[in-house]
């Protein structure tokens, strides 16, 4: 964190009044630590999107093609006529300001413009100007106001301070979704190459070597290797793990977050070690893949495109190998794109089977079209019909909560499976309040393809609310765990906690299973997956001894 | 002050004053009375479907409901059947209760900052009362108008007039509705004015509807309790209206031919304004869809075929490294590796 982010009561006394002169009016100023670097020209060249080239969002002149609003004209007019909820959501808004503060940007900001409402109204001013008649005839009043150099930017600054988490749409009686407009208002900046590179090279990344961090298949290799290892030297067993083998019955596919930085690494050893004790124990015949190395989908962020592009990998892929279904590891926005996306945009995978757990028999019928299925719903499956090994009081020095990930609440409604899970790996499990989780879940405040450095001030204070109430659950329950299910919260809390609350940890699910899960033919355990001490369990040992 | 409702307030004084002017001074009654109406009722039927058809022209191509509940997966977990509907039945009963409740602004919070930094959520009910109330009164002065149209009146009506009168207040009695509505719509502008959140997002054409709605109300009452117009007389137009043989009734007074004008302004204004927010809720692909979307597969009908990076192309690109860790691949190695080489090099450039 660089000296110049703010101070957390800076942060907190931050007012939520609006400034004197209009939204309309008042110029947008880009400040750094608020917004995330202009895309590498190489990365938008290399997925072939247009216009690559090197611009810098401080400077007055953002090198745009010549007929940059024509661009966006014609961009805007297809999409209005592609997308009903563009056309619906550009329409109807009454602006009655519910969605105001249940936006953590808003809340952590006080910027007026990161309300939901003001979000949707710097592309609905430019839509009322263009495409209704009452817009043209009256103008300002209307709301209405011509595109102009200034409003393009202010477009680029906002829409890239919003993580599409869909909170607001949870509120509005019209169910107006911002995500939606930040989605299309973002596919229209990309006409004019106007990305930002943590977005975009991911993208390029992950469509040359399948993974958004651009790992090379025996770079992914070594690491998952590198894992087994690990795992060897915690419990004694070394899981043998396959990759791109044809024939597996089921393909997994997780974040390359997890195989790359903690804790999200950990989160993989749970995977590795899960997968290894059921093939062990009931003959789970899974693998891995390079190819398809990424469940998340950055392009999700760029356009409808992309994210078809991107995710096109996940089909072929299980097509090649023939593998039956397709397992999905924790992941935020990799869940929506695959609950609400996939199977319309790459289907229908009639090549794949109802995915079928090889264990309890269980049909997983509400996936029987998409053939992909949950992580935690496999879990959950196999924990109650029993069939997992757990000792779980290697998970006892935890205090738990859990932090739904935007997506798979508002976008899935996956709420009870990673409950369930968690409670049945870890005995002290304490909620956040109800105003915060679930379909109310805040944000890490990083998603979306924000969760650069250079923007840190913006993701600290979108952070505000989720920390806000882990530190709530930290004070009266002693939480020290926050547990998670998304790839981009395992990278981006850590820094947002030892922020706001220091003394609390991040943990995927899966780690927590890992911990408790024994495995045949294991020795005894004295540290958790962090090769860190279990308390408590050490000491017994050198009392053996 | 603000120009945006001052504009409002003043539009709607010019708007009262062009019709009291152009009745009682200058007897412009059929315009009024008659042609302004039927232009507005047109206005009105044509605009809705042009933008109810405007919408409908654009396809769905996803499905992205927002999931407010539980999913539906495993027998072990209740599903929220109405906030994460599964089946169409369920979307139907959500869309009701949105339509009919305003379920999600029943949601609403209200966010604080307490002493020590505590963020703090509590509910704010106030916006769903005044604008449940405000559309509810809304309604029911609209089914008491057909009082106007019918003759004799239904039962169903008088029961309903019966109700909205219980209070039996003044002479005539007074309804309920009447007073509601202009509560409703005073405190949901004055919510406008003197929130700042509010006023800074709020434009003319939000303030705009609530004033004139305001002014169609408060000459409503003024008439049927003050003025106290000639009731017969506005009978028989309205009759005439909807008969498709206009009359024109003498002496119905000004004020009547002001609230007809604000009614006409409103039913033309309609289309054209956030008012469609009235049609816009049935189309809302947030809301009115199911959640089923792994289970069942949603067609796109401009899905069209994009350019993938293939395995092939990786294999090509990675088959030396894959090879040498002992990845499975599909083609073998060249004998002698030089072309791949050269590849790698430009390959790792990129990076």
């Amino acid at each position: 964190m660089s000296d110049d982010t703010p101070k957390p009561e800076e942060i907190l006394s931050r007012s939520h009044t609006p400034p004197p002169t209009g939204w309309l009016d008042t110029p947008i100023n880009i400040r750094p630590g608020m917004y995330c670097y202009a895309s590498n020209p190489k990365s938008v060249e290399y997925v072939g999107l247009p216009y690559p080239r090197q611009w810098n969002p401080l400077e007055d002149d953002w090198q745009l093609p010549e007929n940059w609003k024509e661009i966006l004209f014609v961009g805007m007019r297809d999409r209005l006529e592609r997308f009903r909820s563009f056309k619906v959501f550009m329409d109807i808004c009454v602006r009655c300001g519910a969605c105001a503060d249940k936006c953590h940007f808003f809340i952590g900001t006080g910027d007026p413009k990161n309300m939901p409402v003001l979000r949707a109204e710097l592309l609905r001013s430019v839509y009322r100007n263009d495409f209704t008649r009452f817009g043209r005839i009256f103008g300002k009043m209307a709301g209405a106001r011509p595109m102009t150099l200034d409003v393009l930017k202010e477009w680029w600054y906002y829409l890239f301070q919003c993580t599409e988490c869909r909170r607001c749409s949870v509120f509005c009686p019209y169910g107006i979704d911002t995500a939606e407009i930040t989605i299309i208002g973002r596919e229209l900046l990309n006409l004019l190459g106007l990305n930002i590179d943590w977005i975009a090279t991911p993208v390029a990344n992950c469509y040359r070597t399948g993974n958004h961090l651009g790992i090379q298949p025996h770079a992914y290799k070594d690491m998952i290797d590198f894992f087994c290892e690990d795992i060897e030297e915690i419990t004694g067993v070394l899981p043998t793990p396959s990759l791109n083998r044809k024939g597996a019955e089921i393909l997994f596919i997780t974040p390359s977050g997890d195989v790359f930085a903690d804790p999200g690494t950990y989160t993989a050893m749970g995977y590795l070690i899960l997968f290894h004790f059921l093939e062990q124990k009931y003959g789970l015949d899974i693998t891995w893949s390079t190819y398809a190395s990424e469940g998340g989908n950055f392009g999700f962020f760029t356009s409808h495109e992309t994210m078809k592009r991107l995710n096109a990998k996940m089909y072929a892929e299980a097509k090649r190998l023939g593998a039956k279904w397709i397992l999905g590891g924790e992941c935020g926005h990799m869940w929506r794109v695959i609950h609400q996306y996939m199977d319309t945009m790459n289907g229908p995978a009639d090549f794949l089977d109802v995915p079928v757990s090889p264990i309890t028999g269980t049909r997983f019928e509400n996936a029987a079209s998409t053939k992909m299925v949950h992580i935690t719903e496999f879990l959950a499956d196999l924990l109650y019909h029993d069939k997992l090994d757990l000792d779980t009081s290697r998970n006892d020095h935890l205090k738990v909560t859990f932090h739904d990930s935007c997506n798979p609440s508002r976008g899935m409604g996956l709420l009870d499976e990673p409950r369930y899970v968690i409670q049945s790996v870890c005995k002290n499990f304490y909620e956040m309040p109800s105003n915060t989780i679930r379909e109310q879940t805040f944000c890490c405040g990083s998603g979306a393809g924000l969760n650069a450095g250079e923007d840190m001030e913006l993701r600290l204070s979108g952070g505000l609310p989720r920390a806000n109430a882990v530190r709530h659950v930290h004070e009266k329950h002693g939480v020290n765990m926050l547990a998670c299910i998304c790839a981009i919260d395992r990278a981006v809390l850590p820094a947002l906690m030892e922020y706001w609350v220091p003394e609390v940890d991040v943990t995927g699910i899966c780690e927590m299973v890992g911990n408790a899960l024994n495995l045949p033919g294991q020795k005894k355990r004295t540290t958790d997956l962090r090769s860190e001490d279990l308390p408590g369990m050490e000491d017994e040992e050198d009392a053996d001894e | 002050m603000n120009r945006n409702y001052m504009f409002s307030l003043i539009a709607v004084l010019l708007l009262f004053l062009i019709a009291y002017v152009g009745v009682a001074a200058v007897g412009l009654e059929v315009l009024f009375g008659v042609i302004l109406p039927y232009l507005a009722v047109v206005i009105f039927i044509a605009g809705f479907i042009y933008r109810v058809l405007g919408w409908a022209r654009s396809p769905v191509p996803y499905r992205i409901p927002t999931t407010c509940g539980q999913q539906k997966s495993l027998p072990i977990f209740k599903q929220a059947s109405i906030d994460n509907p599964s089946t169409k039945g369920n979307v139907v009963l959500r869309m009701i209760l949105e339509i009919v409740l305003f379920r999600s602004l029943f949601r609403n919070t209200k966010m604080k900052v307490k002493e020590g930094g505590r963020l703090f959520y509590g509910f704010e009910l106030w916006l769903w009362l005044f604008a449940l109330a405000f559309h509810y009164a809304f309604a029911t002065v609209l089914v008491r108008h057909l009082r106007f149209f019918t003759e004799p009146t239904p039962q169903w009506l008088q029961l309903i007039e019966d109700a909205d009168t219980f209070m039996q207040i003044g002479l005539p009695v007074l309804s309920l509705s009447s007073v509601v509505l202009l509560a409703a719509v005073t405190l949901l502008f004055l919510r406008r004015v003197l929130l700042p959140q509010i006023r800074y997002i709020s434009l003319a054409a939000d303030y705009f509807p609530l004033v004139l709605i305001f002014g169609i109300a408060f000459t409503g009452i003024l008439m049927r309790y003050f003025t106290k117009i000639d009731v017969v007389g506005a009978k028989e137009l309205a009759h005439g209206l909807v008969s498709f043989h206009p009359t024109v009734p003498e002496g119905i007074g000004a004020i009547f031919y002001v609230h007809l004008f604000f009614v006409s302004i409103l039913l033309a204004y309609f289309p054209f304004s956030k008012l469609m927010h009235l049609g816009g809720i049935f189309m809302s692909p947030t809301r009115n869809l199911t959640t089923n979307s792994r289970e069942v597969r949603h067609e796109n009908p401009w899905n069209y075929p994009v350019k993938v990076h293939t395995y092939e192309e990786y294999e090509d690109e990675f088959r030396e490294k894959m090879v040498e860790v002992g990845l499975p691949v599909v083609k073998e190695l060249p004998p002698e590796p030089e072309e791949p080489e050269a590849d790698e090099t430009s390959a790792e450039e990129k990076e």
